[in-house]
């Protein structure tokens, strides 16, 4: 076994043991990014810097210095603004831009001791449910290189999974943390909308923009987010609300949870194969003592066409900012898919069209919403399915904009409704892995860690 | 409704080519009507929803913190001149 295959959990033990420097692990991490050179999950790599930082957090770890992630490299989506690290969205428009400040979630993940080995690949502007529409090149599913590794969060699922760093920060706007991290066979969590502060994270739909990560597994998934979340002075969406003491939910076990299937993500179009897959997972959770109830979510066949209104409609105004005056290049740089969305988001706000697009997308949001409220009423958590089918093969779809949206079918409701979701690997179809989702209601992401940790045994 | 994308391009400042605009035309009318599925639902006594987690009036006490300096704000740019950003002619 080599070092970087471990977790954090493990590698904290073995760093504070002395069994092995942090300069060691980051090497084997900084080895492996070059190996998988070919799929393309980085668009930078900090190698000196990184390294500098391994031997100053040995020094610090010699001193009995106590850090949640000492000397533990992490990389993260290149959207996240990293102070004089170039910074690109995956998009050529912003192919020069050094940012002049670091986000909230890169601070707190930094002053917890973490060590950034790299900025990853994505979909242009986090447009994307591929890695396909990034301007560096796609990524590579690392399971099989010919399939993609989904998206819009490719590099960032594809470093874990490929044990290039021991966690990954992503954004999820539609579902694009939770579908590459099923993809790519890793665990995945887009927090309660505001749990994570979106401060010098380039924006895509504020109204849905949620901050997450990728782990290994369950109980780094739940150290990396109590690192993360909390409240911002800088976003005024983060609430007061107190962050839970998460580690506490992590062997609670699932005796007495109630777990609501709804019938609406089970129906035609979700390959067989996956649904026998969840199906013996769920009941895995029953022998374990969790109380399984059947339930409907009776407005999921409007999301897809709710989101591909409301999302569109934000990102035409937040990309209205790029114009080469202030930093990047102008517009003729965006590529297809941004293209693509700042149009169709122009055409939905634009006068004589929005009461009949933007204004009935946030009444049918509501409808979306109050259903997970009223299901909550009766489940702790809800199961569903991440993807309707196994990854795709690379090129597949990227010529129908509209089959690629529908592939976010289980994943944008969560956004509208705001309410946190939790990727969980369940296993291989034709060695190509798949997830399984996990809801819950606002700020219960503990809940979902306690799901979560009983699947693994599972 | 069909989209008309010159003006729409016009509108949001995106140059495209004469082959993007046959491209995006199509994709974006497909797209446009996959979305009327909005129209089977009648929502004329809903509320709209567009801060998910209710919060409201969310304010600070009005001190100043944390800003770039005029350096560093000028620091990305292309054009600059006396210390300010430099803009095509709008006038």
């Amino acid at each position: 076994m080599s070092l970087n295959t471990i977790s954090i959990k493990q590698a904290r033990e073995g760093l504070s043991k002395k069994k092995f420097s942090s300069e060691e692990l980051v090497n084997a991490c900084l080895f492996e990014i070059k190996k998988g050179k070919s799929l393309n999950a980085f668009i930078t790599v900090c190698e000196k810097e990184a390294l500098e930082k391994a031997r100053l957090s040995d020094k610090k770890i010699k001193e009995e210095v106590d850090l949640p992630l000492l000397g533990i490299p992490i990389s993260l989506k290149d959207i996240y603004l990293t102070k004089g690290i170039k910074t690109t969205a995956g998009s050529r428009i912003l192919e020069d831009y050094i940012p002049q400040y670091s986000a909230t979630v890169v601070k707190n993940l930094e002053d917890a001791g973490a060590i950034i080995v790299g900025k990853t690949n994505c979909d242009a502007w986090a447009h994307g449910s591929s890695g396909e529409n990034s301007d560096y090149g796609h990524t590579k599913n690392p399971w099989n290189e010919e399939y993609v590794p989904g998206g819009s969060s490719s590099g960032s699922a594809v470093s874990v999974a490929a044990n290039m760093a021991l966690s990954s920060t992503g954004t999820d706007t539609g579902g694009s943390i939770r579908l590459p991290a099923s993809f790519c066979n890793v665990v995945g969590l887009k927090p309660t909308y505001g749990r994570v502060s979106r401060y010098g994270i380039v924006a895509m739909a504020s109204s849905l923009d949620s901050i997450g990560h990728f782990t290994k597994n369950v109980d780094d998934s739940a150290l990396m987010l109590s690192i993360t979340a909390g409240k911002d002075p800088n976003d005024a969406t983060t609430p007061d609300n107190k962050v839970d003491a998460y580690e506490n939910y992590l062997n609670k076990g699932v005796k007495n949870i109630k777990i609501g299937i709804p019938k609406e993500y089970f129906l035609e179009g979700l390959d067989k194969r996956i649904k026998e897959k969840i199906k013996n997972s769920i009941k895995l959770l029953e022998t374990q003592g969790a109380n399984i109830e059947y339930i409907s979510l009776p407005h999921t066949q409007y999301a897809v066409a709710c989101y591909y209104i409301i999302q569109p409609a934000e990102v035409s105004s937040n990309l209205a900012r790029y114009d080469r005056i202030r930093y990047g290049n102008d517009r003729s740089f965006f590529g297809d898919e941004a293209k693509r969305r700042i149009m169709l988001g122009t055409y939905v706000l634009s006068s004589g069209y929005y009461d009949a697009y933007y204004k009935k997308a946030m009444r049918v949001r509501t409808l979306v919403k109050k259903d997970f409220d009223n299901a909550f009423k009766k489940v702790d958590v809800i199961i569903t399915p991440v993807s309707p089918t196994l990854p795709w093969k690379i090129g597949e779809k990227t010529s129908d904009p509209l089959a690629m949206y529908l592939s976010d079918i289980y994943t944008v409701t969560a956004n509208l409704a705001g309410i946190p979701g939790l990727s969980v690997p369940i296993g291989f179809i034709d060695n190509l892995p798949v997830g399984m989702q996990i809801l819950g209601p606002h700020f219960s992401e503990g809940k979902l860690f306690q799901a979560g940790k009983a699947c693994e045994y599972a | 409704m069909k989209i008309n994308v010159k003006h729409v391009a016009k509108l949001a400042n995106l140059p495209l080519s004469e082959n993007e605009e046959k491209k995006f035309e199509k994709q974006l009318n497909e797209v446009l009507s996959y979305v009327k599925k909005l129209n089977e639902k009648d929502v004329k006594n809903i509320k709209e929803t567009s801060q998910i987690t209710e919060l409201e009036n969310v304010t600070r006490e009005d001190n100043s913190s944390f800003s770039l300096t005029q350096e560093e704000a000028l620091s990305s740019s292309k054009k600059n001149h006396n210390g300010m950003f430099k803009i095509p002619k709008i006038f």
